[in-house]
């Protein structure tokens, strides 16, 4: 899919929690097919002390209305001006960007482990993936229960899970704690996910371990997005590959974590 | 119809804007953002004769006005190169130059030697100013004598244009571009980035995994400028200007300072079509002005 800089309608901007928000951003040219993993790169021009776009990966995209939205999380001064943008702002956007998760083939029974900004394309994944709601099963994990975004609208999709390290929703500790993945990991036939580093390192060695397809979507800082100032580099058994345009979805056999 | 046409030696530029090197992989990385024909030239990602895997992670950290870099010459080796790469840009109508970097004056003469083999690279650009590596880069491009050193024995065995990229991490930037130029050097490009580091206050650790990177973009603006503007007052041969140009206005200072071209870097990283938007807003430039050739504009300070 060829890429392009376009400047797009901000048509919503909803808070879903204190550091969450989802931003609904409208083409006026028809939108590429966007996949889960896939991300978006955007020019946050309204504080000009920040000089580089931001990556954000798809949460979800509406055909019809010509739409995607995306979740971000306020992690830093780009995030936190971000958020400040109202319906009707335009914005900057390099697009579509990177690599997607493989989906799963029918009959397959997928294990989707996200956290942090990590979760959106965890949500677009499952709700795209076309298998059976049963099939599906979903860990998101967070320090608290005021972390956690509420994912009432994809629960058709799958079933959800849910952690937090003081256990104030759901299993207490982390996503590799609850039991969906400490004592059933091996009855998936795939497993994804996307979030922070620890988070994703301790999937991935609980998946190889038990020999089990596993793919990350890695979150390395980036100057471009689309492959040419090679700063988000991850180490991988090919030698330095640049997570924008590599990946940001890797095989973790591919990976040296 | 003004004029856009450059010249260094006998190379005509078809307008006087180039991509970094750096900043715009071989071409091909950009090429779905914009038409490379349209631009003066595009210069290469920086090649070695061997593969080499650059830095570590992290490699970038954003600072008010622009980024450190230290990427460390990443590429896959001039095999790479002239295999996969050069048969994909050879037949576009531009400007490919090969960024040619060694640890070793025999390294960068061999590069040479094996891209003086290709018809369809018209130039090279030495490059004796990176400031992320081990060995050599700008070891070479700090002290005359190591300059003049690497400069004499490449053009020992290259015929065509011969750009020399400048390292701004000296005293007097003027006396290395008259050190090369009397050295055979049919053109001097400055400037490379600027040494800088990045400190977390949180960690109390370095944010790059070199410690030390390169500064580039608009931070680094007014020092090239003047640096430019030194060195054409002190060579006869023509400059490529660089160092933060983010529009056509920024490229236009650049050439009235004395750039005979200009090269564009990190702003492609926030936008792939800003050098496009640079040549047509040259164009205009010179249109509501009446100049008829942007070389009436280079060197045109008024003092």
């Amino acid at each position: 899919m060829k890429k392009k800089v376009e400047e797009l309608l901000l048509v919503e901007n909803i808070q879903l929690n204190h550091d969450n928000f989802k931003l609904v951003l409208q083409a006026p040219t028809k939108l590429p097919q966007m996949f889960p993993g896939q991300f978006v790169n955007l020019e946050i021009k309204k504080a000009t002390e920040i000089f580089l776009r931001r990556p954000f990966s798809v949460l979800d995209v509406d055909y019809e209305n010509n739409t995607f939205s995306l979740l971000v999380k306020i992690l830093g001064r780009g995030s936190r001006v971000l958020t400040t943008y109202r319906a009707g702002d335009k914005i900057s956007v390099i697009f579509p960007l990177g690599s997607r998760f493989t989906l799963p083939e029918e009959d397959d029974k997928v294990l989707l482990v996200g956290g942090g900004s990590g979760v959106a394309p965890m949500l677009f994944l499952a709700k795209i993936c076309d298998l059976k709601p049963e099939k599906v099963h979903v860990i998101i994990g967070a320090r608290s229960i005021e972390d956690h975004i509420d994912v009432a609208s994809y629960k058709a999709h799958g079933n959800y899970y849910f952690t937090t390290e003081d256990g104030s929703l759901g299993e207490k500790g982390f996503v590799t704690h609850h039991p969906v993945f400490s004592e059933q990991l091996s009855s998936f036939d795939k497993v994804y996910t996307c979030g922070p580093d620890l988070m994703m390192k301790a999937v991935a060695k609980a998946a190889a371990e038990k020999l089990v397809f596993c793919e990350a979507s890695l979150e390395n800082m980036m100057a471009c997005g689309f492959g040419v100032c090679l700063c988000c580099v991850e180490k991988t058994v090919d030698g330095n590959q640049c997570v924008c345009t590599d990946g940001p979805v890797f095989n973790i056999n591919k990976l040296t974590w | 119809m003004v004029d856009l046409r450059v010249r260094i030696k006998d190379l005509v530029f078809k307008n006087p804007v180039l991509t970094a090197s750096g900043t715009c992989g071989f071409g091909e990385e950009i090429a779905d953002f914009i038409d490379l024909s349209k631009l003066g030239g595009v210069v290469m990602k920086g090649t070695t004769l061997k593969p080499r895997q650059g830095n570590d992670y992290p490699r970038m950290a954003e600072t008010p006005s622009g980024m450190l870099n230290a990427v460390g010459l990443q590429n896959k080796g001039v095999d790479n190169f002239i295999q996969n790469i050069y048969p994909n840009i050879k037949d576009i109508d531009s400007r490919f130059i090969v960024n040619v970097n060694g640890s070793t004056i025999e390294e960068y003469v061999e590069l040479t030697e094996r891209i003086n083999e290709l018809d369809k690279i018209p130039a090279i650009e030495l490059n004796i100013s990176c400031p992320n590596v081990k060995e050599g880069g700008m070891a070479f491009g700090v002290s005359c004598p190591s300059a003049e050193a690497v400069v004499r024995a490449v053009r020992k065995v290259y015929d065509k244009p011969l750009i020399v990229k400048l390292s701004p991490n000296v005293t007097d930037i003027s006396e290395i571009a008259k050190a090369v130029e009397g050295q055979g050097a049919d053109s001097v490009s400055l400037v490379n980035t600027f040494l800088g580091m990045a400190v977390d206050a949180n960690s109390r650790k370095p944010v790059l995994s070199t410690i030390t990177g390169g500064l580039s973009g608009p931070a680094i603006k007014p020092i090239a400028l003047r640096m430019v503007w030194q060195v054409y007052n002190s060579v006869k041969i023509p400059i490529i200007g660089m160092g933060g140009i983010m529009n056509a206005t920024d490229a236009i200072e650049f050439l009235i300072a004395g750039a005979s071209a200009v090269q564009v870097g990190t702003a492609i990283f926030i936008d792939p079509t800003i050098p496009i938007q640079i040549v047509d807003g040259i164009e205009d430039y010179l249109k509501i002005n009446n100049v008829q050739s942007v070389n009436e504009l280079i060197g045109s300070l008024q003092i």
